[in-house]
């Protein structure tokens, strides 16, 4: 049976999920909630996810939720095919683990308050908070410097493979970059901008903005 | 060699550290971060945590932040002295481990540290006035956790389920701090999170780690 993946395929964090079955050449149906109805705030969606938040998976009976827990699960499920999302010893482990959170807790809540403000909104012709999102640019710029520095000693954020802690990245810098022009916050960052560049052009990335901008349903590898 | 933890007793993720370090019996080192002189923003500790927070850890040449990434590291290196607190043998329920530290570092914490800090940070180390507003905003928003958590621990014994892991251990070093305040209620109030939260707070390493703290 399947793979469901129960999200909006433009949002974020189901984007990530699809990332990581695409890396591992699993196959998935994805099947839409529709967020712009706040249908994750019904009650018969909420019996699945107590948080009323996307995505949901099913793998099967075993159904799960947040996005980095269902793509650690992926990961370690598929360890044996595909790119190593984890990390070979228990240091690169722990270096993947320590990227992760940092994505998850300094980078994402910055990001995600730009996209929410310079995109979302707008599109929705309402007003973003502009104050919001200047600040979170300035903390995602002191961020990202950081970034530059440890991107500067290894090729990807927890070493010279690319892992979990970079892909869980890609959706919503997707979005810094190419809907709320800033891109030039890479600009003076050569190895931040080459990181980005690399990851970006990953062909189970470009497979993912396919599935997204077709429309289907069924993903096979 | 006995690993190092860089931190400070004022700091929940420092505690969430030395309680697995306790748990699983091993030795360690705590090197204190002087934050009033602002050694966290120090080069020699920026090197070892680039953001300048703690804790910092360091296990030989490997140097390590994050507090969630170290105590896992930790309760993979010594997993034969210690309780299964990451249950890597069995994929789902690792799965279930890993999602319950999500909704901690994301739901959970959110609203429980804005408390703290209110409550616990600002008087005891600036000598400041909690925002009763955002002390009540926040009791609001962890109560709507809270709710969710009660669901959920009506169905199982512990949040990833019957089994006790480092998702709940994860939750002590704020809920510590807050269930000697006022909002003791929220807990008090949920019959299943109170049992859940005494099962936690009996532990010997948690007696062991949170005396010095600032509400202890």
């Amino acid at each position: 049976m399947a793979v469901k993946v129960y999200g909006k395929p433009q949002a974020v964090c189901p984007q990530r999920v699809m990332h990581c079955l695409v890396e591992k050449g699993v196959p998935f149906e994805f099947v839409l909630v529709d967020i712009d109805a706040m249908e994750q705030k019904r009650p018969e969606y909420m019996e699945k996810h107590p948080f009323g938040q996307v995505p949901f998976i099913a793998d099967g009976d075993f159904e799960l939720f947040e996005s980095r827990a269902i793509v650690r699960y992926f990961a370690a499920k598929y360890a044996d095919r595909g790119p190593n999302l984890l990390g070979r010893t228990a240091e690169e482990r722990a270096k993947v683990e320590q990227w992760l959170d940092v994505e998850a807790i300094s980078y994402s809540p910055c990001a995600f308050t730009i996209v929410f403000n310079l995109f979302l909104l707008p599109i929705r012709g309402l007003p973003g908070n502009k104050g919001e999102a200047v600040a979170a640019m300035e903390k995602l710029d002191k961020v990202l410097e950081v970034y530059e520095k440890q991107l500067s000693r290894t090729k990807y954020l927890a070493g010279d493979e690319f892992t979990l802690a970079d892909l869980t990245h890609i959706p919503v810098t997707r979005y810094i970059v190419e809907h709320c022009g800033l891109a030039y916050l890479l600009d003076d960052k050569p190895h931040a901008k080459a990181w980005w560049e690399d990851v970006s052009r990953r062909p189970a990335w470009k497979k993912v903005m396919s599935f997204v901008a077709s429309g289907a349903s069924f993903y096979s590898p | 060699m006995a690993v190092k933890v860089y931190g400070a007793a004022m700091s929940t993720a420092t505690v969430r550290v030395l309680l697995c370090l306790e748990e699983m019996g091993a030795e360690y080192e705590l090197v204190p971060i002087d934050f009033s002189t602002g050694e966290h923003k120090s080069p020699p500790h920026v090197a070892r945590n680039p953001f300048g927070q703690v804790p910092a850890f360091e296990d030989g040449d490997l140097m390590l932040f994050e507090s969630r990434a170290i105590s896992r590291y930790v309760l993979r290196k010594y997993k034969s002295s210690g309780p299964d607190l990451l249950r890597e043998g069995s994929l789902e329920e690792s799965a279930m481990v890993d999602v319950w530290l999500e909704v901690e570092a994301q739901q959970y914490d959110k609203a429980i540290s804005a408390i703290y800090i209110e409550t616990v940070i600002k008087p005891v180390f600036f000598g400041g006035v909690p925002d009763e507003k955002v002390v009540a905003e926040s009791a609001a928003k962890l109560g709507k956790v809270l709710d969710v958590y009660e669901a959920r621990l009506s169905k199982s014994k512990y949040l990833a389920g019957d089994f006790l892991s480092f998702a709940d251990l994860s939750h002590i070093p704020y809920t510590h701090h807050i269930v000697a305040g006022p909002q003791a209620s929220l807990f008090e109030s949920r019959p299943h999170v109170k049992a859940w939260w005494e099962s936690l707070a009996s532990r010997p390493a948690y007696k062991k780690v949170t005396t010095g703290t600032p509400t202890s």
